[in-house]
């Protein structure tokens, strides 16, 4: 129990910064309607361009934008490969994703993966500083969920809305709805790169396997945000913040099933069931409510 | 202001499911025009006004609407020319969003959207009179999801959002058939009053005769992608549903084999 508690604030730490990604998740799956599996390979793309970037010298700030704008180019493919290629989103996700394995080692030099000392480097986040970390995690997500709550209040933060919501009824009103996939989907990786980068300054290394599979727990961090706070978070702004609460708690019951006994091995696998549970309950609850309909009752 | 010039449009061409929408249509209207357009199943109703909107491309001839040759314009770039409304009540609005979010949408129609704040205070007092003018009691539910509307309110909402930024042409796409007799009604009644205050000019596909009738300035009949009966002014207002199916069968050569037109009667 001791150790479970020491390692919360940990969990706490990497869920954070999972949870900035699991917004970015967000504004694809929830206000695109679109399940964007790019997510997979901006994560490592981020990752290893701010390790790149930082151990030849560049300033850690000027670093992380670059990471940002990696992930928005990521993600400028995988809206290109959809609007223009004609090709069905999930697939552009994953065909961007595959490249963008190739484009991550290229990155890194050829190597799977790069050390980034935090001693000879001055980072934002890191293992050492788990408090730290918490704190910078915690204001690159006020900052972000500022960024987005002004941007989707405008005009053409509306007209994103309205593209993922109902297309037919965006064109109708003069909405370009190719280019706001492709923005909403740019924007996305952006902040998924982000997050990479953060992450790999907080574990000290990149690697190109880092983000395999983030889309599911970006998946997992939304949904169980959305299951547990979905009744009292009404607002975008508090929408945003319980996909990070999730990415929160799922970090915390997988640090719970490890000091459980859960094989490390087997941590995907958990993710996988966790996803699919989760996604699965509204439609087995529908599936329940139809069989309570009772037939009507003779009149004697 | 809309001017279709031997318009044709053939679906699935050279496969078994073939289907020639429009074989060579040709009309114009002018300005103020109201026009019914009525016509069996398959003339070509409402491929005709889904060429117009561009939701499709046509095979060959040209579209102009005010003038200007919209033919090759994306469906997003000639939604600054029209307002529409369709069959489905729920394919106008955006049901995850507010009423007041789908007519700040809609008050932007044609105009390209910025970084500027998406609804001001004064819009939602505009909207709130507009509103109100639908007698529906929406005016005091601005941020209500339009989801959790009735049908035949999204509708109404629909026809006021393609008639808040006056369009050059509105389209009516059988915008009542979907509803019930009295909502129908309802909705009728207010494009009546929209296009006559606003001094629209309009277009509205519908399967009821009487409604074809009672409505608008001018009729026309489709067949087989074409229009074959043009009727305005004076000799409309006298027209009956024996007259019109009279006329179909001379012209076509065929019964108006259609069991909502005749059940409509």
């Amino acid at each position: 129990m001791i150790t479970f508690l020491s390692s919360m604030p940990g969990a706490v730490a990497q869920g954070i910064i999972w949870g900035i990604m699991a917004m970015g998740v967000y504004l694809t799956y929830k206000i695109l309607d679109v399940a964007d599996l790019t997510v997979d390979g901006t994560f490592g793309t981020g990752g290893a361009v701010l390790v790149v970037c930082v151990t030849s010298g560049m300033n850690i700030a000027l670093a992380m934008v670059c990471a940002f704008l990696a992930g928005c180019l990521a993600g400028f493919v995988t809206g290109i490969l959809h609007t223009q290629f004609g090709i069905p989103a999930i697939l552009a996700g994953i065909l961007t994703q595959l490249a963008l394995y190739s484009v991550n080692l290229r990155v890194m030099g050829g190597s799977a993966n790069m050390p980034l000392t935090v001693t000879k480097y001055t980072l934002l986040v890191s293992l050492r500083d788990i408090k730290m970390t918490i704190l910078i995690g915690a204001i690159f997500v006020f900052i972000i969920i500022g960024i987005l709550y002004w941007f989707f209040g405008t005009e053409l933060g509306h007209s994103l809305r309205a593209t993922g919501c109902n297309e037919s009824m965006a064109r109708a009103n003069g909405i370009n709805t190719n280019m706001n996939k492709v923005i909403g989907i740019v924007i996305s990786n952006g902040i998924v790169g982000l997050s990479g980068a953060l992450l790999a300054q907080y574990q000290g290394f990149s690697d190109v396997n880092m983000g395999r599979g983030a889309i599911v727990i970006g998946l997992a961090a939304v949904i169980i945000g959305q299951v547990a706070f979905g009744k009292i978070f009404k607002n975008f702004a508090m929408r945003l913040l319980s996909a990070v609460l999730g990415g929160v708690i799922y970090y915390i019951v997988i640090t719970l099933v490890l000091r459980m006994g859960l094989n490390a091995n087997d941590l995907k696998m958990f993710s996988a069931l966790v996803v699919a549970v989760f996604l699965a309950l509204p439609y087995w609850k529908r599936k329940r409510d139809e069989k309570k309909i009772k037939p009507v009752k003779e009149e004697a | 202001m809309l001017e279709i010039k031997n318009v044709y449009k053939t679906f699935n061409a050279g496969t078994i499911n073939e289907k020639r929408a429009l074989n060579g249509l040709n009309l114009k209207l002018n300005e103020e025009d109201f026009v019914t357009v009525i016509g069996g199943n398959g003339a070509g109703k409402s491929t005709m006004l889904n060429m117009i909107a561009g939701v499709y491309p046509v095979d060959s001839g040209s579209i102009f609407v005010d003038g200007v040759d919209v033919t090759r314009l994306s469906e997003h770039k000639r939604a600054k020319y029209l307002g529409r409304v369709f069959q489905d009540p729920m394919m106008g609005t955006a049901a995850d969003m507010w009423i007041e979010e789908n007519l700040a949408l809609a008050s932007r129609r044609g105009q390209s959207r910025t970084l500027r704040w998406a609804l001001n205070n004064q819009e939602r007092k505009e909207f709130k009179v507009q509103l109100a003018e639908l007698g529906l009691g929406l005016e005091d539910r601005l941020s209500t999801k339009v989801g959790l509307l009735s049908g035949g309110q999204r509708q109404a909402l629909t026809l006021l959002m393609a008639t808040l930024k006056r369009p050059k042409l509105l389209l009516l796409d059988e915008h009542t058939a979907a509803l019930d007799p009295k909502t129908a009604e309802t909705v009728l009644g207010l494009s009546d009053k929209f296009i006559e205050e606003e001094h629209l000019t309009a277009m509205m596909v519908t399967h009821n005769m009487r409604d074809a009738i009672a409505h608008g300035n001018r009729l026309i009949m489709m067949n087989d992608g074409k229009v074959i009966l043009d009727i305005s002014g004076e000799e409309k207002k006298k027209l009956t549903v024996e007259d019109l199916l009279q006329a179909f069968n001379k012209i076509s050569g065929s019964e108006f084999a259609n069991d909502r037109v005749l059940l409509s009667k």
